[in-house]
């Protein structure tokens, strides 16, 4: 059996699933009932500045039968009084002190109030704090939340205003509704944050009602751009997190990565790009806290298969595999092939490629059953077949390079070989 | 003993309640419709006679266009609800099912089609127009599903139709000769108005062929006329014993299940249905139903030879129906004038015949049935008499047509199971339409 025990600057946690900071983590109820089920930490939602939230706060995106593959919420941070949420802080690290116990803080923007909140939260025992520079809706309004992190040099400020009271470790949070995340990932790393979290979420409007024509969430005949999370947001998160494990500066600070997380799979591809740990909202939102089981067991079977025995093992093993285009491989080049025994017929590869791609299918036409086969000297090896076919394993990309060595494309140019030949 | 009223009313009215239940909520139907791959060149479109684009009317129910699915079908099949609940899909779309070559259970097509046509149908959507004018009339002889089919077409077009059904009520066969818990009287009947709701359609009911209009009045009065007119009587058994009293025929058996209602029908205690189509399981398994103790189905071929599909069959032996394979029926003996045994001869296989199928020969020895009631589905007779008498080129009764729907007799067309001697509902809807294509060439529409 792997170690899956996690270390996150010095916080620790049986396995690497918190909860961020969300509806999940708002009461000791919720916290309790997640640490009972597994979770490795939480991310309390957020303190700070007073608020009063409306009623309707979520809505979603659907894709076939699949619900929720994306989700948006319009929920500011806490709404219940400060000293109930310290209590109970204090209460849940008292009932579970092996688990990680993050609180996320977001202050009006004044240095008083910042070291006022920070004081208070350490006076629980929390073991580290998140700062809220990513809530999309509602506080940036107030100049808060986004409004913090998508300005780098106020993000700066307040940084530093936190770093001059706090004594145990910060975290702040990124908002990706920006750019690029870099800039005020460098200005809070340079401001001495001591890791940093990301995204938060998009700025989105999930969907119209077309009786109504209010998009959602509908809250009296009106709606506001909401936080979009979920599976669907999940590869805009990876590669804003590449972003910051790429670069030089902010790739110093641990990350805890957060956006699509469902599976031990997402969390493992996190890590694989630079994560040190996870954090999970949307999934447990979806299906209830009992999912953590099945992440701590699956990133198990996963890291013995491939003889990992401590997350250390392989977080960050994927960072340098993303590289820039011109140093990609012209030389390498792949084959779509069918496998006609596997074949069920549907013709998907076949018109997505000809309507679409390089018509590199041939049809041959049979009642009922068509049989599709492919045109290897026009097939580009563009995926596409292979991504629509709903047989696994059926369309295979074969390896057929254009020359043994490896050729990118600045070395291309230098040759004068042929361009726009295809 | 043969009689009526075995059963009481509730058990009636579950034995004859719809066999194949609709989705019971639109979840359900969506969650259904998501499945489907939506297929390219669909082997379950190819699969359909009437050519229904079923991956488009499936991805319709998914995106919640409901009224666009219903055009769908229609546009292809007008007798699309119908045949949602009649159509033999393990042979046709659902048997194409990509998903079969997957070991999945295919996709309900059926269920999905009746799905999206029964709320057409009760929100009276009329999804078709008809287009200006023709100036053209067209007589069509029987409201079956060919010339309900045709006549559709053809008033789309702007053609003014009339059809004489020598019936009551329109539907043909899909009203009269199909099994109760697949199709009831009552919807056959607002399928009918549905289609004719279009306008354009006149119906003359109770109105024969050859008895209250002649064809050459017909030709006389319209531009062209088609018949749809369909088979009629169960082929006779040619075996002693054969007028004995019990010894009735399939399709008027079905018939009167479906005109007079279930516990006026009277069933034998014991009843031997001849035939293995999908008529002798209508029959056999309608007859159990009714109330009959025992019904053994007899059949000269093995289960390899059957025409009726495995889903028909499974229907009968579930409902308790027996079943003897290689058995001919040589001889039904009587006593005062009622039939008491069915003899048959045991058969097996020989060489093939002409459709394939290796042919029945007699081994010589006989068993007996002890059977007081015998219903006769071995196949069903063409018009031969009728057609004849109209001068009509015909084999055998079937009526020949060319390639362009038409009969020896100049702007005389027919389709359906009038010409084929009897294949399926939607076999006859493809056939009116053709008929109708046909028609608007001949009128140079």
């Amino acid at each position: 059996m792997a170690d899956i025990s996690s270390n996150f600057l010095g916080i620790k946690s049986p396995n690497p699933f918190w909860l961020a900071s969300a509806p999940p983590t708002d009461k000791k109820i919720n916290v309790l009932r997640a640490f009972e089920a597994g979770w490795g930490g939480v991310v309390w939602k957020t303190l700070g500045s007073q608020v009063k939230n409306v009623s309707s706060r979520y809505s979603a995106v659907n894709f076939g039968a699949k619900k929720m593959m994306g989700f948006n919420n319009i929920e500011l941070i806490s709404d219940r009084p400060l000293d109930l949420n310290l209590k109970e802080i204090k209460e849940s690290l008292k009932l579970f002190p092996d688990r990680a116990m993050v609180v996320s803080l977001m202050a009006d923007n004044d240095k008083k109030s910042w070291h006022e909140l920070i004081k208070k939260v350490e006076d629980t025992g929390a073991h580290g704090l998140e700062l809220n520079f990513g809530c999309p809706h509602g506080m940036t309004e107030r100049g808060m939340g986004a409004a913090v992190g998508q300005d780098p040099e106020i993000a700066k400020m307040v940084v530093e205003w936190v770093m001059e009271a706090a004594t145990i470790p910060v975290i702040t949070k990124l908002t990706p509704n920006v750019h690029s995340v870099v800039p005020t990932g460098k200005a809070v790393v340079e401001a001495g944050t001591n890791a940093l979290s990301l995204i938060n979420t998009i700025q989105s409007v999930t969907g119209i009602n077309l009786d109504t024509l209010v998009p959602n969430p509908y809250v009296a005949g009106k709606s506001v751009f909401g936080g979009y999370c979920g599976p669907a947001v999940k590869p805009i998160a990876l590669k804003m997190l590449t972003t910051i494990a790429q670069n030089p500066v902010t790739s110093k600070v641990p990350v805890s990565g957060i956006g699509g997380v469902s599976t031990w799979k997402d969390a493992v591809e996190f890590m694989l790009l630079g994560a040190s740990n996870v954090q999970v909202c949307t999934a447990a939102m979806n299906h209830g806290f009992r999912i953590v089981e099945d992440m701590i067991e699956g990133m198990n079977n996963w890291m013995d298969e491939k003889g990992f025995k401590t997350l250390d093992d392989f977080i960050g093993k994927s960072v340098d595999k993303i590289t820039h285009w011109e140093d990609l491989d012209i030389n390498y080049h792949h084959i779509a092939h069918i496998n006609q025994d596997k074949c069920i017929h549907c013709g998907l590869c076949y018109i997505a490629c000809e309507d679409t791609s390089h018509q590199s299918i041939n049809i041959e036409y049979g009642k009922p059953y068509n049989t599709y086969t492919i045109k290897e000297d026009e097939c580009v090896g563009c995926n596409l077949c292979q991504l629509v076919c709903p047989v696994n394993g059926c369309i295979t990309m074969e390896e057929h390079r254009v020359a043994p060595e490896y050729l990118n494309w600045i070395e291309f140019q230098k040759r004068g070989l042929p361009l726009n030949d295809h | 003993m043969i009689k009526n009223n075995r059963l009481s009313n509730e058990q009636y009215t579950a034995n004859f309640s719809d066999i194949h239940p609709p989705f019971e909520t639109k979840d359900a139907a969506l969650v259904e419709a998501n499945r489907c791959l939506f297929c390219y060149d669909a082997p379950c479109t190819k699969s359909c006679p009437t050519g229904i684009d079923v991956p488009k009317f499936i991805k319709q129910i998914a995106t919640e266009n409901t009224k666009g699915s219903a055009h769908t079908i229609f546009s292809s099949n007008i007798m699309g609800a119908g045949c949602s609940k009649v159509c033999p899909v393990e042979k046709l779309c659902e048997g194409a099912c990509v998903y079969n070559l997957m070991e999945e259970t295919p996709i309900h097509i059926a269920k999905l089609q009746r799905y999206a046509t029964e709320i057409a149908m009760q929100k009276k959507w009329q999804l078709f127009q008809r287009k200006p004018s023709a100036g053209k009339k067209v007589a069509i002889v029987g409201a079956g599903p060919a010339g309900l089919s045709c006549a559709h077409v053809l008033s789309r077009n702007g053609i003014d139709v009339t059809i004489f059904e020598k019936e009551s009520k329109g539907g043909g066969l899909m009203t009269y000769g199909i099994a109760a818990y697949k199709v009831t009287p009552g919807f056959c009947n607002d399928e009918v108005e549905y289609i004719l709701g279009i306008g354009g359609i006149d119906v003359k009911y109770n109105m024969e062929l050859g008895k209250d209009i002649t064809l050459a009045q017909l030709k006389k009065e319209f531009d062209a006329v088609y018949l749809g007119i369909g088979v009629g009587v169960a082929r006779q058994l040619d075996i002693p014993g054969e007028k004995l009293e019990g010894v009735v025929d399939a399709i008027k058996f079905i018939y009167e299940i479906r005109a007079n209602g279930f516990s006026t029908v009277p069933v034998g205690d014991k009843v031997a249905v001849i035939g293995m189509g999908m008529t002798a399981i209508d029959a056999a398994t309608q007859a159990k139903r009714l109330g009959a103790k025992e019904v053994t189905l007899v059949y000269r071929r093995t289960e390899a030879e059957k025409p009726c599909t495995d889903v028909e069959l499974d229907i009968a032996r579930l409902d308790g129906v027996e079943v003897i394979w290689l058995a001919a029926p040589q001889k039904i003996k009587g006593a005062g004038g009622k039939v008491k045994q069915l003899v048959c001869s045991v058969m097996q296989l020989g060489q093939p015949d002409a459709s394939g199928r290796r042919s029945p020969v007699d081994t010589g020895e006989t068993f007996t049935l002890d059977v007081d009631m015998v219903i006769k589905a071995a196949g069903q007779v063409p018009y031969e008499k009728l057609v004849g008498k109209l001068k009509i080129q015909n084999s055998k009764g079937k009526i020949s047509i060319n390639e362009n729907c038409a009969t020896n007799i100049k702007g005389v067309f027919a389709g359906g199971d009038a010409v084929n001697g009897g294949k399926e509902v939607v076999d006859a809807v493809q056939a009116g339409k053709d008929g109708a294509a046909a028609i608007m060439k001949f009128l140079k529409l």
